[in-house]
């Protein structure tokens, strides 16, 4: 998913290197504000964790493999602001250490993979252990599902970018992207669950620490991230997704006044806009495609996570 | 086992080299950002380009195919997304001008990352104001990268060892306790490194 220099043009750079800047900006005072200083270490240790895991490949059929992305686990494990900021040091790495991603599309890839992935992770996980409860299953299950959607609308944002850029058609690079994403995002679930199993079984003690930091969450921090990343997402993909078939059209003529777009695409963003007719049942058939793709996932989530909640169990009692 | 991450060619010698840090990096994102900037079809300022990066190639003593290498190592992401845009009205030269744009600004950046060390561009970091919290966490990501690797590296090796008819659930299985078993070990490094720091009279 990391985008590399060329293919965003400059409104698209700019408007999202600016909510990156702003939403790491965030991340960096909440940490500074919340966190110990013990912890300090820690983030800074954990990024060369996520970076490690990252590089550590599992066979996928036919030869190839994929490995995990760890904005969930980073989130789940540390907190979302500390995700935020292990995720954007990775990126910041990757590009400045290894050319993997643009350096004039960092700020759009910290936006998709560092500010997208762990905020919209860790709601779901958080919205899901509310609704099933504190369990290991509710967790596992919040984890899988969270894991497939944070990745899903990570991709979402990038086809947005690459839309918006002028670099490809919107329905073209919407369906290769979450196409993908959709699947990789399953990988992603499962190796993310896994690993939490894993230090679940091993030393609990280490989730509880960071469950405690997260029974004080501080909402403004969390409605902040939040506004960060609708804002994006809404000048990213919302002017796509209510004018379905010509988006890209308004968009190219829109093209070199970023103000006029961006204009258009708050107006185009509510909701009952999607039931504009002429816009047509496309969308509505799509929503209701992924909507029940989601569904199912969830419901997928949730087996894995009885399986593999009942295989601790026979694990713990047998040692 | 020493892992070796950093471009092999970093520590060389050369005036390409051992030009300031911020200099390269603002100097390799200037040409990027031109390079973005030009006219789909402005082949004669991308030739005045490529040829300008090839001298610098030159100055810095880099050898060419070491470039070329990396190159074909990250090319294949450029070409996937650039293939997305053939779906458009005049498909083809889109898919020409981002395959350029983007083949020049990886070029730079395999320069930039083959003669700067990541220590210097941290160091520029700093004396950017770049919040404290973010650069200590980069530094320290840095600085542990190369341990945590070999510690992963290690353990692969000896799970791979260990487990002779791997189904795939079991790989799977086995390579996320990896994981797992990295993270624990990672933060009690974590608290033991805080211990030092804080031996030595660190203060946030």
């Amino acid at each position: 998913m990391h985008i590399p220099d060329g293919f965003l043009d400059g409104k698209t750079a700019i408007a999202s290197a600016a909510i990156a800047t702003v939403g790491l900006g965030i991340a960096i005072r909440h940490v500074q504000q919340t966190f110990s200083a013990r912890r300090v270490p820690l983030i800074g240790l954990a990024a060369a964790f996520i970076f490690a895991a990252q590089m550590l490949n599992f066979p996928v059929a036919g030869g190839t493999s994929g490995h995990v992305i760890g904005a969930v686990l980073a989130a789940v494990i540390l907190g979302p602001s500390a995700a935020v900021l292990v995720m954007s040091s990775v990126l910041i790495l990757q590009c400045l250490m290894f050319a993997d991603g643009g350096i004039t599309a960092l700020g759009a890839n910290v936006f998709n993979m560092a500010l997208v992935a762990p905020f919209t992770g860790y709601t779901i996980y958080r919205l899901v252990c509310r609704v099933l409860g504190g369990t290991l299953r509710a967790k596992l299950t919040g984890i899988a599902f969270a894991s497939w959607c944070s990745t899903v609308i990570a991709s979402i944002a990038c086809a947005g970018e690459l839309a918006l850029s002028g670099t490809a058609r919107w329905n073209v690079v919407f369906t290769a992207m979450a196409g993908i994403h959709a699947i990789i995002g399953l990988g992603e679930a499962l190796i993310t669950s896994l690993v939490i199993v894993s230090v679940a079984r091993l030393r609990p003690e280490l989730l509880q620490e960071s469950a405690e930091l997260e029974a004080k969450p501080a909402y403004g921090q969390l409605l902040a991230y939040g506004l960060i990343v609708v804002l994006g997402l809404v000048l990213f993909v919302a002017p796509f997704a209510s004018a379905w078939p010509d988006g890209l059209e308004k968009v190219a003529e829109a093209l070199g006044f970023s103000g006029a777009a961006m204009q258009q695409a708050v107006a185009n963003s509510p909701i009952p806009d999607y039931q504009v007719p002429g816009v047509g049942s496309s969308v509505i058939s799509n929503i209701l495609a992924g909507l029940l793709g989601t569904l199912i996932v969830f419901v997928l989530s949730y087996v894995l996570a009885r399986l593999l909640t009942s295989k601790s169990n026979s694990t713990k009692s047998l040692t | 086992m020493r892992l070796r991450l950093d471009d092999p060619y970093v520590n060389r010698q050369s005036i390409i080299h051992r030009l300031h840090a911020a200099i390269k990096l603002f100097a390799a994102l200037g040409i990027v950002i031109t390079t973005i900037a030009l006219p789909r079809s402005a082949w004669p300022a991308y030739c005045v380009i490529g040829i300008a990066l090839v001298v610098i190639i030159a100055l810095s003593r880099l050898p060419l195919t070491h470039i070329l290498k990396r190159l074909a190592l990250l090319e294949p992401f450029v070409l996937v997304v650039a293939l997305l845009s053939l779906w458009q009205r005049d498909g083809v030269l889109v898919f020409a001008g981002l395959v350029t744009k983007g083949t020049i600004s990886l070029f730079t950046m395999i320069i930039l990352v083959a003669t700067t060390r990541f220590s210097d561009i941290l160091r520029v970091f700093w004396s950017m104001r770049i919040p404290n919290v973010l650069v200590t966490t980069m530094s320290l990501m840095y600085r542990y990268l190369f341990l945590i690797l070999d510690e992963m590296t290690r353990m692969t090796r000896a799970r791979a060892s260990r487990t002779f008819s791997p189904g795939r659930w079991l790989t799977w299985h086995t390579l996320a306790d990896v994981i797992g078993h990295l993270f624990v070990r990672t933060s009690e490094r974590a608290e033991r490194i805080y211990a030092a720091m804080c031996a030595r009279g660190w203060k946030t």
